[in-house]
């Protein structure tokens, strides 16, 4: 008897707490920034697309559902022909983005992208890509790579000596 | 035998191999890079490190290097003593120091070889503060791509190159840490195994560069086993497709075919798969094509076959199951090889050469072990690459009477003692070739000379053999060396084959075969199937033509073939006027499909499954990778059935799979007999599963198709075979027949074939892959005659003939843009001295008078050419189709 009455008691003090409830969607709950929602596609500092095409997402991707096709620029540098997300399999795990080299693929605080119609959930990647760095400022995989895609020359990247002259007999 | 032990575990091995490839053999994992199973070991790379201890009580041991060890009998080693891992940990570290942060921009990721070991050894955090050495690439041709920043020093490029190859023009330059390896100018790589750079390199300075254009990683290919259809040795590659297209071809291990490696036709050559000149519609008179889905196509076409008024022809250049199913249709006394009577008659006498027993007929392995080798009007490098690299290494063996007792793997020891001793190896050709460089003789000579150098070689032999006829005193003279030699030897070999069209250079080789009484025999054909139709033993291409002319015949199905190709256009165009209904089977456009009334689109070997008989009388299989959305796109043997049953009033969906198909082609010609062996059933299972075409981390399965449809399609299905389209199925070893691909845990690059040999660079699991159809023993009762005839050449005649180009001569390949931009440009070819007599300079225009028609070529003058022999490029025009003839030259001397 007692137990119950104490239930009750401790129950009723809860109607004066805060509320976690709130009302969305008039309100929004706050969401941290490392939150797994929607998934873009970011570009480096220089403004040039991220991604270089790697397919590392691809095959992390436990639901398959990322498929690209990796192309060259003139320069020959690197980046997706095609990029394109099924979200109506994606399970927001974030392998892709844990998976890949670049920064390119990230997940972001938003979850909204509830369709009517399955076919919209296909995001090609002019819906992926952003025009900004997202949550990892200042990183160009190709000033770190070692081949030259038009980014810098042979020898000019952060950790790079100068190309070897193969003439040169000097030690 | 002799018992070593590992890790203090007994182990019962081989004698006479290095330690590393023991280990490997009895499945351990233990990394390397300098060694390569078919070129041994140089301890260059000190990655391979073991400990090795005197014996029971020795704990200190000494790191040694397993490639460079041999086996001994009691020899007590270790690969997981802490100090071997240490060793073999701090190697990696050594070189990654300047190793790029290229992984993800590298074509060799997802199968590279310095991934797999860097993960092996444990290597993963960079400790090295300083910064990395970097090199300029340079541009090295249309097939191979270079990014010399990633190369770790192992020298394996050179030494398949220059050593193993016989390249020339790939080295290693520079100095200490400096050195850097290509060529010394910019330029096209000219040797014609340049592709197999891609996979020796273990890791990604030597790439594909086709595959770059369509950049796909390995794990997202869906693979099948395949067989390469341009030229006669079938070697076996492996076909990769991604989004419906065909986009890598890679080699497939076969230790008695060829080895690890395939020539650069058969690599890069794929790309006629995917060439806008595929025929996609079909085409049935004037109807409208768009109208024509299978059914009503199968109806139509079955309406104008009428039983016994119809007549097909066969193709050298498609499967067994595709000409034996047209014989069907259409009865056996309809059915005609697709080849011109002269090249028929050519193959009816190899074969009954071949099955006379006289002499072994040696697949490409078993050519290595030749120790006397004389080649007859072939420039092997042109019409069977694969079968020049296996003489190369018959020679550069040295001589048999050279006795060493240096292992066979010790390949820079041996190399040194060996110098440059080579086993005897003679060539006689018109043209020089690129073997020269090894022979004791080579000898420049015309096609009727080659022949009566070929009778007077066997006539040295056993004079019961034809004398030859007008020889010269030289050449007397060499013909008795070559016969010491090939007499000497114990395993003789001696090549020939019909890229000179000669009757008379088979029955001379057949005569020295005989009278060596003990000699392997090998003869090379034009196409991948050239054998397989020959045993078909059907009438050829001017039998078809002349029943057509006598008989009230009306239709005729030809099956991927073009005809033009075949003899003259004259001819062809006469004949195709005679027929009222010209069915034609083919997947590109050509000169024949463009006069086709009915024209039915077919499978590229890609999209078909299929068997091939190679030179050797091999029956091996190739199977469907691309799965064509276009439902036109079926093998033709799958049409021909179809037909056939809509003929006999069967439900179509009974369908023939390629076993019974075999099973069928062997109750009706029982010289196949055995050749159902060459393919599982199709409904061989593993533990009840498949063999998937796709490894299981084949990517975007829910994505690549969302485009169309957000509902994925239902995986196509496969009831021919026993492998699956998809991901799911058996992940153990498969059949060595249906190998797709090549990946073992840990070992994701090509490497990984270790893990499916009995023996390192011994036989796949379960047997290497095909069948050999021809064992027959009967025994040639007698030589052949010399049938000399001697040509009268007027003033301005001259005997063309037809010379073998890599790239250009096959139908198929040139349609690839890096063989076309490598492929010589229509020309005739004539000595110096000929050259001058007309007045005519290098590049002057000939013209001159062939099958009634007028032709003008520029000219190529060739100094070792003997005098009075044009040659004209096999393959490059209809015109060469039909030689060697005598043509007349126009270009009149001006200063008479
Ligand atoms: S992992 Fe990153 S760089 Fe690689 S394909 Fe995916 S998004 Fe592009
Ligand atoms: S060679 Fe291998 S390890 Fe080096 S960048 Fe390429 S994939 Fe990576
Ligand atoms: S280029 Fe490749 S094969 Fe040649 S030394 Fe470098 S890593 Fe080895
Ligand atoms: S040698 Fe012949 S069969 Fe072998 S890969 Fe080259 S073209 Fe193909
Ligand atoms: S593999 Fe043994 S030293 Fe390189």
């Amino acid at each position: 008897m007692f137990s119950i009455i104490r239930s009750i008691w401790l129950t009723s003090l809860h109607m004066f707490r805060k509320r976690a409830t709130i009302e969305y969607p008039e309100h929004k709950a706050p969401l941290h920034p490392r939150y797994r929602g929607r998934i873009v596609l970011t570009r480096d500092p220089d403004g040039m697309e991220r991604c270089v095409g790697c397919y590392l997402c691809a095959a992390a991707c436990p639901v398959d559902c990322i498929a690209l096709q990796a192309t060259e620029d003139e320069n020959h540098r690197r980046y997706p022909e095609f990029f394109r997300i099924n979200f109506s399999r994606c399970i927001f795990c974030g392998y892709c983005e844990e998976a890949c080299p670049t920064y390119a693929i990230q997940l972001i605080p938003d979850f909204e992208i509830s369709e009517y119609d399955r076919q919209n959930l296909v995001y090609e990647k002019q819906d992926l890509l952003i025009s900004g760095e997202g949550k990892y400022p200042g990183y160009n995989y190709y000033k770190v790579a070692g081949l030259d895609a038009g980014v810098k020359n042979k020898g000019e990247g952060d950790n790079e000596e100068p190309p070897i002259d193969i003439h040169s007999l000097l030690p | 035998m002799a018992t070593i032990y590992i890790d203090n575990k007994a182990y019962e091995v081989k004698e006479g191999k290095n330690l590393l490839e023991t280990c490997l053999t009895l499945g351990f994992n233990l990394p390397y890079f300098c060694w390569h199973p078919a070129m041994g070991s140089v301890g260059a790379c000190r990655q391979c490190a073991v400990k090795v201890f005197k014996d029971e009580t020795d704990t200190r041991g000494r790191i040694t290097m397993s490639c460079m060890e041999s086996v001994s009998n009691e020899l007590r080693l270790s690969i997981s003593d802490a100090d071997a891992v240490q060793f073999r940990a701090n190697i990696i570290e050594w070189l990654m120091t300047n190793h790029p942060h290229d992984c993800a921009v590298c074509d060799e990721g997802g199968s590279c070889h310095l991934q797999d070991m860097t993960v092996m050894t444990g290597h993963n955090y960079r400790r090295f503060e300083y910064k990395k050495r970097t090199y300029q690439n340079q541009y090295l041709g249309p097939f191979i791509n270079h990014e010399m920043n990633r190369c770790i020093q192992c020298y394996r490029c050179v030494r398949f190159y220059k050593d193993y190859a016989g390249g020339k023009d790939l080295d290693v330059f520079a100095a200490h840490n400096h050195v850097y390896f290509g060529r010394s100018e910019d330029g096209i790589l000219q040797n014609e195994f340049s592709g197999n750079l891609a996979e020796v390199c273990p890791t990604g300075v030597f790439t594909d560069k086709t595959l770059k254009e369509h950049y796909t990683r390995k794990w997202d290919f869906t693979s099948a086993p395949s067989v390469c259809q341009h030229c006669s040795l079938g070697c076996n590659i492996i076909a990769a497709e991604r989004y419906g297209e065909l986009r890598q071809i890679t080699s497939r291990y076969n230790g008695e075919v060829n080895g690890y490696f395939i020539c650069d036709r058969g690599r890069f050559g794929y790309e006629f798969v995917n060439s806008p000149l595929r025929i996609k519609e079909a085409k049935l008179r004037d109807e409208n094509s768009k109208d024509l889905n299978k059914k009503n196509l199968l109806n139509k076409t079955s309406a104008l076959i009428t039983p016994g008024k119809t007549i097909g022809i066969g193709s050298p250049r498609t499967s067994m199951e595709s000409n034996f199913a047209l014989r069907k249709l259409i009865g056996a006394e309809n059915f005609y090889q697709g080849i011109s009577e002269q090249e028929a008659s050519l193959h009816k006498l190899i074969l009954e050469v071949m099955n006379s027993g006289i002499a072994y007929i040696p697949s490409l392995k078993e050519v290595e072990e030749a120790d006397a080798i004389l080649v007859l009007g072939e420039d092997l490098h042109n019409s069977a690459p694969m079968l020049a690299l296996a003489v190369r290494q018959a020679i550069q063996k040295g001589p048999s009477e050279l006795k060493t007792s240096l292992p066979a793997w010790h390949s820079l020891a041996l190399k040194e003692f060996i110098q440059q001793e080579h086993a005897p190896l003679f060539i006689a050709n018109p043209l020089k070739t690129q073997l020269d460089e090894l022979a004791q003789a080579s000898l420049n000579l015309s096609p009727a000379e080659i022949i009566q150098l070929g009778y007077a070689i066997a006539h040295h032999i056993d004079s019961a053999s034809p004398i030859e006829h007008l020889l010269s005193e030289s050449l007397l003279k060499e013909a008795k060396a070559i016969a010491k030699a090939l007499s000497k030897a114990k395993k003789p070999l001696i090549i020939t084959g019909t890229s000179s069209m000669q009757e008379g250079l088979v029955k001379a080789a057949a005569n020295i075969a005989k009278s060596l009484k003990t000699a392997n025999l090998c003869f090379v054909e034009h196409e991948c199937n050239s054998l397989g139709l020959a045993m078909m033993d059907a009438p050829p291409l001017e039998e078809a033509m002349k029943h057509v002319f006598l008989n009230d015949t009306d239709t005729v199905i030809i099956l991927e073939n073009d005809l033009y190709r075949r003899t003259s256009s004259g001819n062809v165009d006469r004949f195709f006027e005679a027929c009222k209904e010209i069915i034609v089977i083919d997947h590109l456009h050509n000169k024949t499909t463009q006069k086709a009334s009915v024209l039915i689109p077919t499978g590229t070997f890609a999209e078909s499954d299929g068997t091939l008989i190679n030179n050797e009388g091999r029956a091996q299989s190739f199977f469907q990778a691309l799965n064509a959305k276009n439902e036109l796109i079926q093998e033709s043997w799958r049409w021909l059935n179809e037909l056939f049953s809509l003929q006999k009033g069967i439900s179509i969906k009974d369908r023939t799979s390629p076993h019974e198909l075999l099973e069928e082609i062997a109750i009706a010609m029982p010289q196949f007999k055995g050749i159902a062996q060459a393919v599982l059933q199709s409904d061989f299972r593993i533990n009840g599963q498949r063999i998937p075409r796709e490894p299981h981390r084949y990517s975007g399965r829910t994505a690549m198709n969302a485009h169309d449809n957000v509902s994925e399609p239902k995986p196509a299905q496969d009831l021919d075979t026993p492998m699956s389209f998809t991901m799911e199925g058996y992940r153990g070893e498969p059949p060595s027949s249906i190998i797709p691909f090549y990946w073992s845990p840990g070992w994701n690059s090509v490497q990984s074939v270790n893990k499916f040999q009995i023996e390192i660079g011994g036989a796949l699991h379960g047997g290497d892959p095909g069948i050999r159809l021809i064992n027959n023993k009967e025994g040639m009762s007698s030589y052949y005659d010399n049938n000399f005839v001697p040509i009268e050449l007027k003033d301005q005649e001259w005997l063309a003939i037809p010379v073998q180009h890599i790239y250009g001569s096959d139908e198929l390949s040139i349609h690839t843009p890096g063989v076309t931009e490598r492929s010589p440009q229509p020309y005739i070819g004539l000595n110096k001295l000929d050259a001058e007599n007309l007045n005519l300079q290098d590049g002057s225009k000939v013209t001159f008078e062939t099958d009634g028609e007028e032709v003008t070529l520029p000219l190529r003058i060739i100094t070792e050419l003997p005098r009075k022999v044009a040659i004209l490029p096999h393959g490059l025009q209809d015109f060469n189709c039909h030689l060697p003839i005598i043509l007349r030259i126009k270009n009149l001397k001006k200063s008479r």
